[in-house]
């Protein structure tokens, strides 16, 4: 029985562990999860994960959730001697892989997904522009992870580990390329950020790169849908939330 | 040169390093960085640690950020029991499937619940409003809720048998509401079973050693001078309120 990935391409964990199995060979069956359509919380993926969130790995009778746990099980179980560089064994460059896939969640990841809703979805629920202050305190924090990224993470680098790309890498495009998608050019005066972008599209293949961020670079799709799923109610207490 | 851990246990981080070292031990020479006074954004810090968080180690010229990798440094570096860290591929997974979800699953709700408490009137000098509490206490009950539930089940450990650092990390982060004075082990049988199991592995007198600031937070923070805690105020006006 093949490896059963579920993922929806709108998610930056999913286009990571979906970039991963493509790139290094994992065959894979895509079981597609409609967020849009709030399919997470139906009867069905409830059986396979109580959490209802993507994305989750079925490998036989393993079912796996959380994308940093699912790229190292496939980096572990599928890698080769060649496929070091993905999570190297080598202690200190793992402990730098480890050190990035930590902080990248309450981070990059935290900070672009918030600029990500209140740009592309808040708006489209509540009818109006999320409040000034709101939207500038947002920014605030994405610009800053950003800065530590390029001055810490990648420093004079070419990737977070050195010379080779890692799941770190991987990792963070995916997180940045979420507003990104909402028409926000953030590597725009980061030249140390667009190189480093130019290396891990090379690296992973510009077809591959392009495939999994066709969906988020088409966000304007994404009212039509909320609305012809009865989202928009449903979504309105979660965005109460963001706004405590 | 020996190990040095840079530490304030005050923070949860810092109590599952302290703990993994100490009941492996490992040893470091503590480096104190007192977090309530902000000496994490000082000068001598920011060359250990230029994100300007605790924990961060420094290995000889090797400095690392972040409990979860420095723990996994260690457990490597000194070849600690398997449990810990098992290299039993899908065991290993279930470790680090809670190590992942747990940043924003439980350990931002806890911490949150901790400044709400405790730290925001102290240094506004108002009480936190009632629905922004309430929303918070929600949270924090969704993911206790989802530790009992799918992380633990009806397993020992979060891995199965042997404790792992899943459940280190857990039971700091879970300390941490705790340590405000919100008993969040009433009525939860299945957490405090878990929680008993996970001291007796621990050790009682040194989970009680690493947990004796935090459990005293709510008289210290009473006897602190708000004023030196100003430096705070933005990150809270943004953060929570």
């Amino acid at each position: 029985m093949p490896l059963e990935l579920y993922l929806d391409l709108h998610s930056q964990p999913c286009r990571s562990v979906f970039i991963f199995a493509k790139k290094t060979n994992i065959p894979f069956d895509f079981k597609f999860v409609d967020l849009a359509t709030g399919q997470q919380y139906g009867e069905d993926f409830g059986k396979i994960s109580v959490v209802r969130k993507v994305p989750v790995m079925r490998d036989g009778d393993f079912i796996l959730t959380e994308s940093v746990a699912i790229l190292k099980y496939l980096a572990e179980k599928f890698g080769t001697s060649d496929s070091d560089h993905w999570y190297p064994a080598d202690l200190q460059k793992r402990a730098r892989v480890n050190e990035y896939l930590s902080w990248q969640h309450a981070a990059m990841r935290a900070h672009g997904s918030k600029v990500f809703w209140f740009r592309a979805i808040v708006p489209i629920i509540t009818g109006s522009d999320v409040p000034k202050e709101k939207m500038d305190s947002a920014m605030e924090d994405l610009t800053l992870s950003l800065k530590v990224f390029e001055e810490k993470f990648l420093d004079d680098r070419p990737f977070i580990i050195g010379e080779k790309i890692s799941l770190a890498d991987l990792v963070a495009i995916v997180e940045i390329m979420q507003p990104v998608g909402t028409g926000l050019d953030l590597f725009e005066n980061r030249p140390t950020l667009g190189a480093w972008r130019d290396r891990v599209k090379m690296e992973l293949g510009e077809a591959l790169f392009d495939e999994a961020h066709k969906t988020i670079m088409d966000v304007a799709s994404l009212p039509q849908t909320f609305e012809n799923n009865g989202m928009l109610e449903f979504l309105k207490p979660k965005i109460q939330k963001m706004f405590n | 040169m020996t190990l040095e851990m840079y530490l304030d246990l005050f923070s949860q981080p810092c109590r599952s390093v302290y703990i993994f070292a100490k009941k492996n031990n490992i040893s470091f020479d503590f480096m104190k960085v007192s977090l309530l006074e902000g000496e994490q954004y000082g000068e001598e810090f920011g060359k250990i640690n230029m994100i300007r968080k605790a924990p961060a180690i420094r290995d000889g010229d090797f400095c690392l950020a972040e409990s979860i990798a420095i723990m996994k440094y260690l457990a490597e570096k000194y070849q600690t029991s398997d449990h810990w860290y098992p290299a039993d591929l899908q065991k290993r997974a279930r470790v680090n499937e809670y190590l992942s979800w747990q940043h924003m699953g439980i350990r931002m709700h806890g911490s949150k619940m901790f400044w709400l408490r405790l730290l925001i009137p102290k240094i506004m000098g108002v009480e936190v409003p009632k629905d922004k509490m309430d929303g918070a206490l929600e949270d924090l009950e969704g993911s206790l809720k989802l530790i009992e539930e799918k992380f633990i089940g009806d397993k020992p450990f979060i891995a199965g048998e042997q404790i792992s650092l899943a459940d280190l990390v857990a039971i700091v982060e879970i300390m941490q509401p705790v340590g405000s004075g919100l008993d969040v082990f009433e009525g939860r049988l299945k957490l405090s079973a878990w929680r008993d199991r996970v001291q007796a592995e621990i050790g009682k007198e040194l989970f009680d050693e690493a947990h004796q600031g935090i459990l005293a937070s709510q008289e210290m923070v009473k006897n602190m001078d708000s004023s030196k805690m100003q430096i705070f105020k933005p990150k809270i006006l943004r953060l929570f309120l």
